[in-house]
């Protein structure tokens, strides 16, 4: 065990924690947070996707050690049920989840893409989501929710 | 009502044996489905047999519908499995209540609480269940307004409802909850409900957003995954490298000194670690597979062998139709054999389930398909009553089937039991899935058919499979069970019978035939556990079928969707045909290298869901590759409860159907499964998505629910097909089609 300092949606958070645990159950079990999921374990799915800094990274492949003074964001960071923010109220209205396990992560990936290119086409958004799988099909229907997130002005969060 | 064969439906059920008949009544006048379900062959029974639904297993009226001073609590026996079900039956509930949804508390499938509807599975959930709601909460609300007309004197036709509030001709006034009081809905449901004026649907035929996403959407505990107890600790198992190996040695002294590990269990070839961080159990789990060793274990077969392998094994010949007699004319043949791999429901969440043996009962939180099959199998195997026992369905990753939900919650109970007073949740890593779901069969098939003067002829249609319905009947059922000291033995294979089907599903055409000679051979020794998976046989039938209606158009130079029409009976089934040929502009074919379009129809199961599709493709010329560029399809599921929800399952169904059909196998050797994470089984990526899919709903206002999730599955995989032997001018039969190398 050791001392870690992560600074999780903008909360800093001292936890004793073993090193190599991977970011994912430092966020599921020790600060209880439910968004990253845990998918597969190699980064081939996208389930756990949470933004460090401002890139989309795989929280099951991502160890704590070495995450001191970055800014972690999870999919809670975006808003809430009662008050979802814009890219979680496009996914609302779009109806855009099937069984819903792998959206956590769909939503922080495209909320990385659109904060660095706030009005990509679909194409760019078809290959940059392409490291995240769904089981359920309910792809074409994310595509549509960050199209119309896409193709606003406005803030992000 | 005949089907194709000049057989009515229920002559037809009893003929294939031990089939349970179904009357199934949405609206007052009786229209009757007949269906033998998945649902029935798992532990249900027919109590009342007239009546519509799942009412026919759970009759009395409070088991759908209380009424109490703290409100309007309405069960279902089916499960969320993320199709929007448990929306959709609200809706139902709540428009023939005649209050707001939400006023309405729904529960889903709790051992403790919910009626017993087995598996939600099939398709069949608003067809079971939705009916059966429907017909309960009329019943219920005409009982508590003729309560109020009693009270009041007053003709019960002169009252009204409104938001859960009965009112009177002189402006009385009376909750439903004053009205329950003075009557006893604990009494067994009429087999005639209340009219409703479809015209009249407030919430029916509307689409009402799901309760569900706004928590998926924003890290809400929306998963058994996401739950925690009060001092809960984290299991991991640790299985054999192969089905059948057995455990030599372990140092188990060496796997509980590690931090964290709270208890090593080892009961034969079962192997598992408690400890109090999940982080903690995985390390010890890693530890304890390096330091397990285990016996070869059972061979496993050549994947490239696989069907030659499947068409030798021990196999019951089931005759599925065979009628009229054979015409002999000469005419245009097709013969063809067709062939599926195994196949993964690849779930993106792995299993998972949580269980606390507390005061001398045991509660499982799991995300099975049903709550009471499974709760029989965890008391069976624990030698625990059922009544102590309890099984709450608690959300986890889409299934599509039969995959490790259950074996991971008799996972949890077995470890609960070893850790009693404290909750253990047990979460399998994602080769564990991988190697231990219940794939979907490997799959042969060999058709026969002919064309004489437009007319199809002659057909006859064999097919090979394992089992698709290895559902929870006994302890045996549960992977865990096999693998422990005193192991329990899986009860005997059996198939689902027709007209529902098993690896048979839709193996007999709709078209109208002169004569069939269809048969399955159902294979029970088996080198893999198969179950069942979204559509079971009816993915590889549809193929086959309208592969053979396309090859037999096109060699006596008909339009293939002249051709299906010309054999197409039912007004529905050609009212969706039709749409989708209009919709894409039939027979339009683009004049671009490597362009194709292909169609394709079934009605699934031949008595539920229609569906039509076509799809416009590109296949590369080098290296293969196919784009989809287009997906026009048409469907009639009956009366529509949820348009957007409907539009949502078939979407995915199309979307879900392309990556089986393109691109997925399970790949094994001698040493075993390969495809142990996504690499090793790569499923369709957004780069690979149909560039458009169009949805047409064709609403059936007042006609009998019929399901949706299942029913796009076949045809879509059979347009893909018939699109891309349009683009390639060669008949390519082995699924996947990407990872085929030789043309029939």
């Amino acid at each position: 065990m050791s001392q870690i300092i992560l600074n999780v949606n903008g909360a800093v958070q001292p936890l004793e924690l073993e090193p190599d645990m991977p970011l994912l159950y430092a966020l599921r079990n020790h600060l209880n947070l439910n968004g990253a999921k845990y998918g597969c374990g190699f980064g081939q799915c996208g389930a756990c996707t949470v933004i460090v800094d401002d890139q989309p990274v795989f929280a099951c492949l991502t160890p704590c050690a070495g995450l001191d003074g970055k800014k972690i964001r999870t999919v809670e960071s975006l808003g809430s049920a009662e008050k979802p923010g814009p890219l979680q109220a496009a996914f609302i209205e779009k109806q855009a989840a099937q069984c819903g396990y792998c959206i956590a992560g769909m939503l922080m990936r495209a909320q990385a893409l659109l904060e660095r290119n706030r009005h990509p086409d679909e194409t760019t958004i078809r290959e940059h989501m392409a490291g995240n799988l769904c089981r359920c099909g309910t792809h074409l229907r994310i595509i549509e929710a960050i199209k119309q997130v896409a193709g606003q002005n406005g803030s992000l969060t | 009502m005949s089907d194709s064969n000049g057989l009515n439906p229920s002559r037809r059920a009893f003929l294939r044996g031990g089939a349970l008949l179904m009357a199934f009544t949405l609206m007052p006048v009786a229209r009757r489905v007949l269906a033998d379900t998945e649902v029935d062959t798992l532990g249900t029974v027919v109590l009342a047999p007239d009546l519509p639904g799942s009412l026919r297993t759970n009759p009395y009226l409070d088991a759908w519908i209380r009424i109490g001073a703290d409100g309007i609590t309405v069960y279902t026996g089916k499960v969320e499995l993320g199709t929007g079900v448990k929306t959709a039956l609200l809706q139902i509930a709540a428009e023939r209540l005649q209050v707001p949804a939400t006023s309405i508390d729904l529960l889903t499938a709790d051992t403790a609480l919910t009626p017993n509807e087995g598996y939600t599975a099939g398709s069949h959930s608003i067809f079971d269940s939705g009916t059966a709601l429907y017909n309960a909460a009329a019943q219920v609300r005409e009982m508590l307004v003729d309560a109020a007309a009693r009270s009041w004197h007053v003709d019960g036709a002169l009252l009204s409802t409104r938001n859960g509030t009965i009112e009177g001709p002189a402006g009385q006034r009376m909750s439903y909850a004053e009205a329950v009081k003075h009557i006893d809905v604990h009494q067994y449901a009429k087999a005639q409900s209340p009219a409703m004026d479809t015209a009249d649907f407030k919430l029916i035929g509307h689409s009402l957003p799901r309760l569900d996403i706004p928590a998926k959407v924003s890290g809400g505990a929306a998963f058994v995954q996401d739950m925690r107890l009060p001092g809960m600790l984290h299991a991991r198992v640790i299985r054999p490298p192969r089905p059948g190996c057995v455990l030599q040695a372990f140092d188990e002294a060496s796997i509980e000194a590690l931090a964290g590990v709270v208890k090593v269990i080892r009961d034969g070839n079962y192997l598992a670690v408690v400890a109090r961080d999940e982080w903690q159990a995985i390390k010890a789990m890693r530890s304890a597979s390096e330091v397990a060793q285990w016996s070869d274990g059972e061979a496993i077969p050549d994947e490239a062998q696989i069907h030659g392998l499947l068409k030798r094994l021990p196999s019951r010949r089931y005759p599925i139709s065979n009628n009229g007699t054979p015409s002999g004319e000469a005419g245009t043949r097709f013969q063809a054999r067709v062939t599926k791999q195994y196949l993964m429901h690849g779930s993106i969440g792995p299993s998972c389930a949580v269980a606390w043996f507390k005061d001398g009962a045991l509660t499982v939180w799991t995300h099975t398909q049903g709550v009471y099959p499974l709760r029989a199998g965890i008391a069976e195997m624990l030698r625990l009553p059922p009544a102590r026992v309890r099984c709450i369905h608690t959300e986890g990753s889409g299934c599509y089937g039969h995959n490790g939900a259950d074996d991971a919650a008799a996972d949890a109970a077995l470890l609960a039991m070893r850790v009693p007073g404290t909750p253990v949740r047990v979460q399998w890593m994602r080769e564990q899935e991988n190697l231990w779901e219940p794939y979907s069969s490997a799959m042969v098939t060999e058709v026969d058919a002919g064309l004489t003067q437009g007319r199809l002829q002659d057909w006859a249609y064999e097919l090979w499979t394992t089992p698709h319905n290895e559902r929870i009947v006994n302890a045996g059922r549960l992977l865990p069970a096999r693998l422990l000291a005193q192991p329990y033995t899986s009860a005997p294979s059996v198939p689902i019978a027709q007209p529902e089907g098993d690896g048979d599903r839709n193996a007999v055409p709709l078209y109208d035939l002169n004569s069939t000679r269809i048969n399955m051979n159902f294979v029970t020794e088996m080198p893999f556990r198969t179950s069942a998976m979204r559509s079971l046989g009816a993915h590889i039938n549809i193929f086959a079928i309208e592969a053979s209606i396309d090859e037999l158009a096109i060699k006596a130079g008909i339009d293939p969707v002249a051709l299906r029409l010309t054999h197409l009976s039912d007004p529905r089934a050609r009212a969706v045909v039709e749409r989708v040929r209009d919709a894409i502009g039939w027979p339009q074919k683009s004049s671009e290298p490597g362009a194709g379009i292909g169609f394709a129809f079934a009605r699934y199961k031949n008595i539920m869901g229609y569906c039509a599709i076509a799809v416009k493709l590109r296949v590369h010329p080098q290296n293969g590759e196919i784009r989809i560029d287009h997906v026009v399809t048409a469907v009639d599921v009956g009366q529509i409860v949820s348009p957007d929800g409907l539009r949502n399952q078939i979407e995915g169904a199309i979307v879900q159907s392309a990556s089986w059909t393109l691109y997925e196998k399970v790949a094994y050797d001698a040493g075993g499964i390969r495809s142990y994470d996504w690499s090793g089984y790569p499923i369709l990526r957004f780069t690979q998505l149909p560039k458009q899919v169009d949805v047409h709903l064709l609403d059936q206002p007042g006609q009998p629910f019929l399901g949706a999730a299942e029913i796009a599955q076949g045809p879509m995989a059979a347009a893909l097909g018939n699109a891309v032997a349009n683009a390639t001018g060669r008949r390519w039969l082995n699924l996947p089609l990407t990872r085929s190398t030789q043309p029939a």
